[in-house]
């Protein structure tokens, strides 16, 4: 049977998947603001690879918050 | 020379009765085992009933007693509310890319008469609104043989920018920004995108604005 991870192995895993969120975000701020700029200049041809790009960010964060409640679960 | 040991020696800080049985637990010299914590320290959580975390109500795991805990559920917390401003920069790209594909679908400009090119004088302005009736817009004559129309709309705020057709610039009173009258591209202040031009069209000595063309630089 598996172990559970002890409380200071869960804070250790947390925060690498919080620096893994925050840089996924951030990626997806630059996105949204330069695509937002590339649509009012008229330029379309980005829109669509950076909305694919954002919703897979999007993906991988879920994916974390999922291991994260299964985190919780095994104490 | 006899009683050369430590018990001898006045400089020696050990204390000779170290050894001593039932001193070895005070004194630290006991052997390791005998230092085994009492609890695990993973159970240092103690809720004020005294009774196991697994018999709490499940709301004590988002109040933690102790300090440790409280870091975790913290930044437990923070990387839920991370993930759904993800979600919410996803669905700004999913309305961005919706706009998009609305603004292709009526991407058809009506044409409209402006003025006939002899009622602009060279160095004057006429405004008129393109596409739409709120969609305020300028044509200028800054030489005898230019004719150009720009959007009104300033790229950084939305303020109206206003022709200086002696300096060549478009200048926008609101936060100082200033376009290049022939190319329209930003000069000064906090512009980053060029205005908008209005494609023009001469039909017969008069001048027709027939489409709006957005640049990003």
């Amino acid at each position: 049977m598996r172990r559970p991870f002890s409380r200071k192995q869960r804070g250790t895993i947390l925060a690498g998947m919080l620096a893994f969120v925050m840089l996924l975000v951030v990626l997806q701020l630059w996105l949204l603001s330069a695509t937002m700029n590339a649509y009012l200049g008229g330029d379309e041809s980005v829109i669509w690879p950076a909305t694919v790009a954002s919703f897979l960010c999007l993906l991988l964060n879920g994916g974390l918050l999922r291991y994260l409640y299964k985190l919780d679960g095994t104490r | 020379m006899s009683g050369d040991g430590p018990e001898d020696d006045p400089r020696s800080p050990l204390d000779p009765l170290l050894d001593t049985p039932r001193r070895e637990g005070l004194t630290g010299t006991a052997p390791a085992d005998r230092y085994k914590p009492v609890a695990d320290p993973e159970l240092v959580t103690t809720p004020p009933d005294g009774r196991p975390m697994e018999l709490q109500p499940a709301w004590r795991t988002d109040f933690p007693v102790d300090w440790p805990q409280d870091h975790y559920v913290e930044r437990r917390d923070f990387m839920k509310f991370m993930i759904l401003t993800s979600l919410a920069f996803a669905v700004g790209q999913a309305w961005i890319a919706a706009m998009s594909w609305l603004r292709r679908r009526r991407d058809r400009h009506p044409e409209l008469r402006i003025a006939r090119i002899d009622e602009v004088p060279v160095g004057g302005a006429i405004e008129f609104a393109y596409p739409e009736p709120h969609d305020a817009c300028v044509l200028v004559r800054p030489r005898e043989d230019l004719l150009i129309a720009y959007s009104q709309r300033c790229t950084h705020l939305s303020c109206a920018v206003r022709p200086q057709v002696d300096r060549g610039v478009f200048h926008c009173p609101c936060h100082e920004g200033r376009f290049d009258m022939e190319t329209g591209r930003p000069l000064a202040g906090p512009p980053r995108r060029a205005l908008s031009r209005i494609v023009l069209a001469n039909r017969g000595g008069a001048i027709y604005a027939v489409g709006v063309e957005e640049r990003t630089i």
